[in-house]
Order: C-alpha cells, then sequence, then structure tokens
C-alpha cells in the first residue's frame, strides 16, 4: 500500500504550503520591485538607471505592502518553527 | 550497571568524532545557503559565510523535533553499542571528506545515517535496522525532495521573470540581490534546524548506549551547544569546493534565480522538518538550483555535472555504510577501547591526508567563482599582468 510507505497527507501539505511560500512570497517580493521602479508617468524605468526607486507614490504604497506581507510571513513561520520546538 | 572507565574514555571519543562529523556537515554545506549568493554577487564570500555561520548557531537552538526521529526511527536503538555510533561516525565522515575533495555536494544527512545503518548491520544484523523506518523516512523524501523544491524553484524563477520583465536590468539584479540575502539566511537559518540536530541525536544515541542517560531522553543542554557551534564553526570555515559546484557549476545564476532557488529551498526544509522528515538539505537545495535553470527560458543547465551529482547521491548510502561496517569489523575485532582508538587515529589520519592533498588544488573565497572549466577544484591561477 502506498500510504504505508508515503505520509500523502504532509506530502500536500508540504506541496501547496511550499508552492505558496517557496513561489509565492519571491513572485510578491517581484510585483514589489516592479511597483517600485515603476516611474510617475506610469511606466516603468527603462533607461540605463540603476535606480529601484522608480518615484510613483502608488508604486512605493504598492511595493512597501508587498515587502511587508513577504517579512511578516516569514517571521510567522519563524514562529511556528520556534513555538513547535 | 557497574560503572567502568574505560567506557567513559570511548565515548569521549565518539563525541569528539560526533563534533568533527558536525563540523564536516557545517562546511560541506554551506554552499546550500550561500553558493548562489556568492556566485551572483549578493554577498562577498566571507560575508556570505560569516553570515550563514551564525544563523546556523541560531538555527541549531530554534527547533528540536529532528533529533529524536534520526536515531529511534531507523535502527533499534537496544542494539546499538558506543563502537556502533562510532563507527558510523568514521563511514560518515569520510564519505563527507571525499566528496568534499571532490567538489560533490552529497548529503551529509545520507552520510550519517548510511554510516549508522552500515555500521549496526554489522554488529547486529539485518534486525538491527528498521526498513521501514529507513525507506519511508529517508529514502523516498529522499527521492521526492530534490523534484519538490525544484519544480517549486523552476515556477518563482518562472514568476519572477515574467512579472519583472519590463523592470530594467540593472534595478532588478539590485533589488534580487537584496532579496537574495534575506532568502539565503532563512536557509542558514534551516539548516541549523534541520541538521545540527542529527549530530545532536547522535551524541544522545551514544549518551544512552552508555548508559550515562536514560533511553528516551532529550539531548543535554552541553550537546545542543557543542553541536551547535560545532556545525556554525564547520559552516565558517566555508567548503569552497561544493560552493563552486553549486554556485557555478550547475547552472550560470543570476539573482532573481538565486532568490527564487533559495526561496524554495527554506520552504521545503522547514515544511519538512515540521512534519519530522529530516531530509537532506543538500538534495533540497540542488534541486532547487537546477529548477532555477529550468524555470528561467534559455538558461544553461549543465545537466552532465547534476548527473555526478545524482550518481553521488546514490552512493551515499551504501558507501558510508560500507565504511560504517568495515570501521565497525576493524574496531570490534580489535576489541574494546583499543579498538575504537585505533579506528580514531586512521579516521584521523585520513582526514588530515584528504586536507592535504586538497592543498594541490586549492579552492578559496577568491577563486570560488572564477569562470566553470568543467573541473570541480579551479585550475590554478596564470597570474595576469593588469
Amino acid at each position: 500500500m502506498l500510504k504505508n510507505w508515503i505520509n500523502l497527507s504532509a506530502l500536500w501539505r508540504i506541496v501547496v504550503i511550499g508552492i505558496l511560500a517557496g513561489a509565492g512570497l519571491p513572485a510578491l517580493f517581484a510585483v514589489g520591485l516592479r511597483a517600485l521602479s515603476s516611474d510617475p508617468r506610469g511606466g516603468t524605468l527603462t533607461d540605463d538607471d540603476d535606480r529601484v526607486v522608480g518615484g510613483s507614490p502608488g508604486g512605493i504604497a504598492v511595493a512597501a505592502v508587498c515587502f511587508v506581507v513577504v517579512l511578516a510571513a516569514i517571521g510567522y513561520g519563524v514562529y511556528l518553527i520556534v513555538k513547535a520546538s | 550497571m557497574g560503572h567502568d572507565v574505560s567506557n567513559d574514555f570511548v565515548l569521549v571519543l565518539v563525541v569528539i568524532t560526533a563534533l568533527a562529523f558536525d563540523f564536516t556537515n557545517g562546511f560541506h554545506d554551506t554552499g546550500n545557503a550561500m553558493a548562489t549568493s556568492i556566485a551572483t554577487g549578493a554577498l562577498k564570500p566571507k560575508v556570505a559565510v560569516a553570515l550563514s555561520s551564525v544563523l546556523n548557531l541560531v538555527g541549531a537552538f530554534l527547533s528540536l523535533s529532528v533529533a529524536a526521529t534520526i536515531a529511534s526511527g531507523l535502527v533499534q536503538t537496544k542494539l546499538v553499542t558506543l563502537t556502533v555510533v562510532f563507527a558510523g561516525l568514521a563511514g560518515g565522515i569520510l564519505w563527507n571528506l571525499a566528496t568534499w575533495f571532490l567538489g560533490i555536494p552529497s548529503s551529509s544527512s545520507h552520510a550519517l545515517i548510511g554510516g549508522v545503518v552500515g555500521s549496526t548491520l554489522a554488529a547486529a544484523g539485518s534486525h538491527g535496522v528498521k526498513w521501514h523506518g529507513l525507506v519511508q523516512k529517508v529514502i523516498i523524501p529522499a527521492g521526492l525532495s530534490p523534484l519538490i523544491a525544484g519544480g517549486i524553484a523552476a515556477l518563482g524563477t518562472f514568476l519572477v521573470y515574467r512579472i519583472t520583465r519590463n523592470v530594467q536590468g540593472r534595478a532588478r539584479s539590485h533589488g534580487f540581490r537584496l532579496g537574495q540575502i534575506g532568502s539565503a539566511s532563512m536557509v542558514s537559518l534551516a539548516h541549523g534546524t534541520n541538521d545540527a540536530q542529527k549530530t545532536m541525536g547522535i551524541i544522545t544515541l551514544a549518551l544512552v548506549a552508555n548508559h550515562t542517560v536514560p533511553g528516551g531522553s532529550k539531548a543535554p543542554f552541553w550537546v545542543i551547544l557543542s553541536c551547535a557551534v560545532a556545525i556554525s564553526l564547520g559552516t565558517y570555515i566555508g567548503g569552497w569546493r561544493v560552493i563552486r559546484t553549486l554556485g557555478k557549476g550547475l547552472v550560470e545564476i543570476d539573482s532573481p534565480q538565486g532568490m527564487a532557488a533559495e526561496s524554495s529551498s527554506a520552504a521545503v526544509i522547514l515544511l519538512s522538518s515540521h512534519f519530522g522528515y529530516s531530509l537532506s538539505t543538500t538534495h533540497v537545495a540542488t534541486g532547487s538550483i537546477l529548477g532555477s535553470g529550468v524555470g528561467r527560458a534559455g538558461a544553461q543547465v549543465r545537466w552532465r555535472v547534476a548527473g555526478r551529482m545524482a550518481t553521488a547521491w546514490l552512493l551515499t548510502l551504501p558507501a558510508a555504510g560500507t565504511v560504517g561496517a568495515l570501521s565497525y569489523y576493524a574496531a570490534h575485532g580489535i576489541g574494546g577501547s583499543a579498538g575504537v582508538l585505533v579506528m580514531f587515529v586512521v579516521v584521523a589520519a585520513a582526514s588530515a591526508a584528504f586536507f592535504v592533498r586538497s592543498r594541490k588544488t586549492k579552492v578559496t573565497s577568491h577563486n570560488v567563482n572564477d569562470e566553470w572549466t568543467g573541473a570541480p577544484a579551479a585550475q590554478p591561477r596564470v597570474p595576469v599582468a593588469a
């Protein structure tokens, strides 16, 4: 029997939460980075400029929300590890 | 239970050997967390290993859930003697040093498990090993974890490139390099929570075998502290040979890929240890790095290097097991404390030999990022007139 060898309920949780945290958080970080670099005219930085901040207030706000969510998720993860032990 | 001074002597040798293993575990695995950050320039090599070292130390104190499984789930602990534990550690150390020398990121966990299973087999025969536990808790997770981590990293890489496709290149690299510092730190922390536990479990097993602590005990504080320090020091030494293979050998890696790979590794390692699977951080990290190459259109993935690693992974359990079994036969054949002492000297001498030989093709923080030439150890540098 497969279930004698693989704990399927643990497996699917590892996969699903793994996708949310392992791929979702970097994606959210990317959304933040994109928002942060958008310039006030609504486009994004395209010139030869290594500034990360584009200067659009809306973009900065969206970016802040994204980065806070990423940090909070990491903090919650560490909290769960500490609590479990 | 009569108290025997010679047993205490053997116990001291076993604890030293276990801490030595923990040290090799540290430098063998520095690359799992830091290789991509070093390769993309997110962190300077020395800063990367120092950061990883501190976070491993912290991580070792954070979680203690894996420590129990390693010993009790895999072998019949009541059949385990100090000589068995010692021989198992000898197998783990020698395999770790051999693969480090070749620059192959093989699993330290498998080296340790293989060694202990091998020496238990030699000492007690087949019934000493909990085969179902071994397959369920070690072998199946070892097969699945690189695939899961690789898939998540590939998805993450695809998403971050897709989302930031209009972001100017330099701004993007800069942003993701910052992100990488965070994600690599999480992998280091995860490594500490996961790998330091294994040596704690082994030393506790030895203490139980010597009746120093009763069966079913948790690791005493001095064990936790010394294991945390040993893995942290090993990490700080930096396994540059393995870092080089992971950072430069597998995939030409860019900072968005690095961040995606590390996020996937951290998530999979932490989730799995939460569910009590003592999986190999090396397998996860390697799977993630390969996935980050697959997820980016046009990225070069060196499947030959990956194939070499996979071969080493398949060999790790049986090879470390064989060395563990041979060490047991040798130590047991000589007998008593003298047997363990002789094998202790043999392992120390072999370790020194690996170290001396490695100086000929030295990989350091200075040449770790040199262009990949097909060999894990960099070619001697030809001075170029600048």
